[in-house]
């Protein structure tokens, strides 16, 4: 993790860098890193508290090492923790303020910020690093009674909502990752949706990492109070380097009763070249509670990027009749590895779940799926469905299924089911002999493979995302 | 349009095709028959470029030498195979395929893309013709299609994509009478003096409805007899065992 090298590499089209001056805390995880990054965001005292409550924690515990996907040891000393454009300083106040050459970023990403040119019916909060960078469509959210903009200024202006919820889905003492996340989480998104509101357009994030030997701690909280409802995106890229950088993210939301919370991800963070050199290790911890009854949370993911995806977004069904879905699509080329899937928690009374995993591994690349159904005692009348789904191309490549099945009440029913195949050389010799390349045969093969997952996106994104499993899987078959 | 020359092909150490030739003029239609296992497909896969195969002898089309070609270079350069078993493809949508398909081929003929709508107007009147409801057309390809429901939709590509070598692989097994006519309708209204088809049959019914220029026997690899449309009504009542 050291000297950085910013490759040409034709397929990852978002892996330029923006140069830029930025303004960074000292290297190395410490006491005083997290006195600097709360300091500098001007915390209240109880939120230092809690990160210094963290990092206590956070000696006390180890890195977990069960997941399939080994990697070398990630020298903590060595990163940086904080990293803002130097023009970021004094925050903005609005978007004529935002330096430039931030919005050009953006703009080149797919993410135009500016006034005129935003995108229709998507309201974007652009997080750049350590910190974000402007969130659009805020008056007209702001007329419905919607909270949506960064964690940092959710802390400063709803302290007692932040106060409330942050750390109830994703306890400080969760687990290694996470913990670490608590104590040194710098910018993400927060959402609060008032009663009975249906949020008119989509909320979207646009992660991205600029900044050299630096780590991302994303933090983001959602919370639908009773009867709402939003669907909120999130998106991600990060330059080439050779260096593998980490990305560990909380996500936490919370569905009051009768609320409903759809959350999508289309995670392509720079993958690594072909040789598995360089990636970001997307260590992502993502939780959901449906707390009151009724409601629902659903998950759908679509994992293209990173060298490594290690994440089990997942639902904690307290709430009577609540709903908690997982559709995941995760792609592995090259060297890239994936460990991921969801747990499901019945918690409630006729809970019901649905986990739908489509698992596409090409080149040397392993994918797993692993997920936990557990159906408590209390949780009568409660039903799992899970159906996992694994696509192989070529011989190098791996795919396992991994369910853990808990289910402590006979009145409950959990049904798994689980396929492997291999692409079918007949599937692509009838596309050829309707004159589709082979690339575009693969394409279309899998996309069809991923159907079920892909039409749970929202329509602004669904298209961007059919792309991107053609190009994921570019050169995966001869 | 097509000439063969001493066309061998073997697979996995199998000899499939032991020397095979045939020409065939533009606007001829000539039929294939023989034995199971004679070679029939692997002749239609071996035309269409199907990798896998080990192959010598010469095929030209269009005068040119098609060995170099892709499997959708040559699709692209007008050759369409109706498959014997076309392949199931879940959650890919029959219209957006056919488009997807047809504009690939337009392209390659320096034509323009056809836009949505303009596609489905064409979709729908070719579809028509052969008695295809719209709803199958919006369902995921071939899934659950019945057999001759199948064969039907491999039709509709054909009219759709407009090739010019047309090889059809026993595109007339397991349909029912009035979808044969409907099929042999179908050809018939896409013969002209520019097209060519090489039709794999096993039965002389289709025979009667299209007509061939000229009937040939495949056996082991080979084609042992050629003739009219006598040939196939011979065959139709004594079976091979009298020519091989
Ligand atoms: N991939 C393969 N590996 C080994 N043998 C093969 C392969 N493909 C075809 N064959 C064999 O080659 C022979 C010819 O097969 P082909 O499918 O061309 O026959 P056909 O004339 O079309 O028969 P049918 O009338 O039953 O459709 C058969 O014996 C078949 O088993
Ligand atoms: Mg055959």
């Amino acid at each position: 993790m050291s000297k950085e090298n910013i490759k040409t590499n034709q397929e990852y089209k978002y892996g330029f860098e923006t140069k830029i001056d930025s303004f960074k805390a000292p290297k190395g995880l410490s006491e005083d890193t997290i006195k600097f990054i709360s300091k500098i965001k001007k915390e209240p005292k109880w939120l230092l508290e809690w990160r210094l409550k963290a990092f206590s924690r956070l000696n006390k515990l180890k890195e977990p090492n069960w997941q399939k996907p080994k990697y070398p040891k990630i020298n903590y000393q060595d990163l940086y923790y904080y990293s803002s454009p130097k023009s970021m300083k004094d925050k903005p106040k609005s978007l004529d303020e935002v330096d430039p050459k931030l919005l050009e970023t953006y703009k080149k990403l797919g993410i135009p910020l500016n006034e005129q040119k935003k995108l229709s019916g998507v309201a974007v909060d652009a997080v750049f690093d350590s910190v974000s960078v402007a969130t659009t469509f805020k008056d007209e959210l702001t007329k419905k009674g919607i909270i949506f903009c960064s964690i940092s200024e959710a802390i400063q202006k709803h302290p007692d909502l932040v106060k409330k919820y942050l750390g109830s889905v994703i306890p400080l003492t969760d687990h290694y990752f996470a913990t670490l996340n608590s104590a040194v989480f710098t910018d993400g998104s927060f959402v609060y949706i008032p009663p009975n509101v249906r949020c008119p357009m989509e909320l979207s994030t646009y992660f991205r990492i600029n900044a050299s030997e630096t780590g991302q701690f994303e933090r983001t909280l959602i919370i639908a109070d009773k009867g709402s409802y939003v669907s909120y995106l999130e998106g991600c890229t990060a330059p080439m380097r050779d260096e593998n950088q980490l990305h560990a993210a909380n996500v936490e939301l919370v569905a009051l009763d009768d609320a409903e919370i759809k959350y999508s991800t289309v995670q392509n963070w720079y993958p690594g070249d072909e040789n598995g050199v360089g990636g970001i290790y997307n260590f992502v911890t993502k939780r959901g509670a449906c707390r009151g009854k009724n409601s629902k949370i659903s998950w759908t993911q679509v994992e293209t990027g990173s060298a490594i995806t290690w994440k089990y977004p997942s639902c904690i069904l307290q709430g009577d009749n609540s709903v908690g879905e997982f559709y995941s699509i995760a792609i592995t080329n090259n060297h890239q590895k994936a460990d991921t899937g969801t747990k499901m928690i019945h918690l409630g009374k006729n809970t019901k779940s649905k986990i739908i995993s489509k698992g596409i591994s090409a080149g040397k690349a392993d994918n797993t799926y692993r997920g936990l159904v557990d159906i408590g005692k209390k949780a009568q009348n409660s039903r799992n469905y899970t159906q996992c789904d694994s696509l192989l191309m070529g011989n190098k490549c791996g795919a396992h299924t991994i369910p853990y099945i808990k289910n402590k009440n006979s009145t409950s029913t959990v049904e798994h089911e689980a396929t492997t195949s291999k692409i079918n050389e007949e599937q692509l010799f009838y596309c050829n002999q309707r004159g589709l390349d082979q690339e575009e045969a693969v394409s279309l093969i899998v996309n069809g493979f991923c159907k079920e997952v892909l039409q749970q996106l929202p329509m602004e994104f669904a298209v961007e995302a059919q792309k991107l499993v053609g190009i994921s899987l570019e050169g995966s078959v001869g | 349009m097509l000439q063969i020359k001493n066309l061998k092909a073997s697979i996995n150490k199998k000899n499939i095709l032991k020397g095979l030739d045939i020409s065939i003029n533009p606007g001829e239609l000539h039929a294939i028959m023989g034995p199971n296992g004679s070679g029939k497909s692997t002749l239609a896969n071996v035309l269409s470029g199907k990798s896998g195969y080990e192959i010598s002898g010469e095929i030209k089309y269009k005068g040119k030498d098609l060995s170099e070609l892709k499997v959708d270079e040559r699709a692209q350069n007008g050759i369409f195979l109706a498959f014997q078993y076309p392949t199931e493809i879940p959650g890919v949508n029959t219209n957006n395929f056919l488009r997807t398909s047809l504009n690939k081929v337009r392209k390659a003929r320096g034509e323009k893309a056809l836009d949505a709508l303009s596609f489905l107007k064409l979709m729908k009147e070719k579809a028509s013709e052969l008695g295809i409801e719209e709803k199958m057309l919006s369902r995921q390809l071939n899934v659950g299609f019945s057999g001759g429901e199948k064969k039907k939709n491999e039709i509709l590509q054909m009219k759709i994509l407009n090739p010019n070598l047309v090889v059809l692989d026993e595109t007339d097994s397991g349909l029912d009478i009035d979808a044969l006519k409907i099929i042999a309708d179908g050809v018939n209204s896409f013969r002209d003096k520019a097209n060519s088809f090489l039709v794999i049959t096993h039965y002389q019914r289709l025979l009667d409805y299209i007509k061939p220029d000229f009937v040939h026997v495949l056996s082991d690899g080979k084609i042992i007899k050629s003739g009219s449309i006598e040939l196939a009504k011979e065959l139709e009542k004594t079976g091979y065992k009298n020519i091989i």
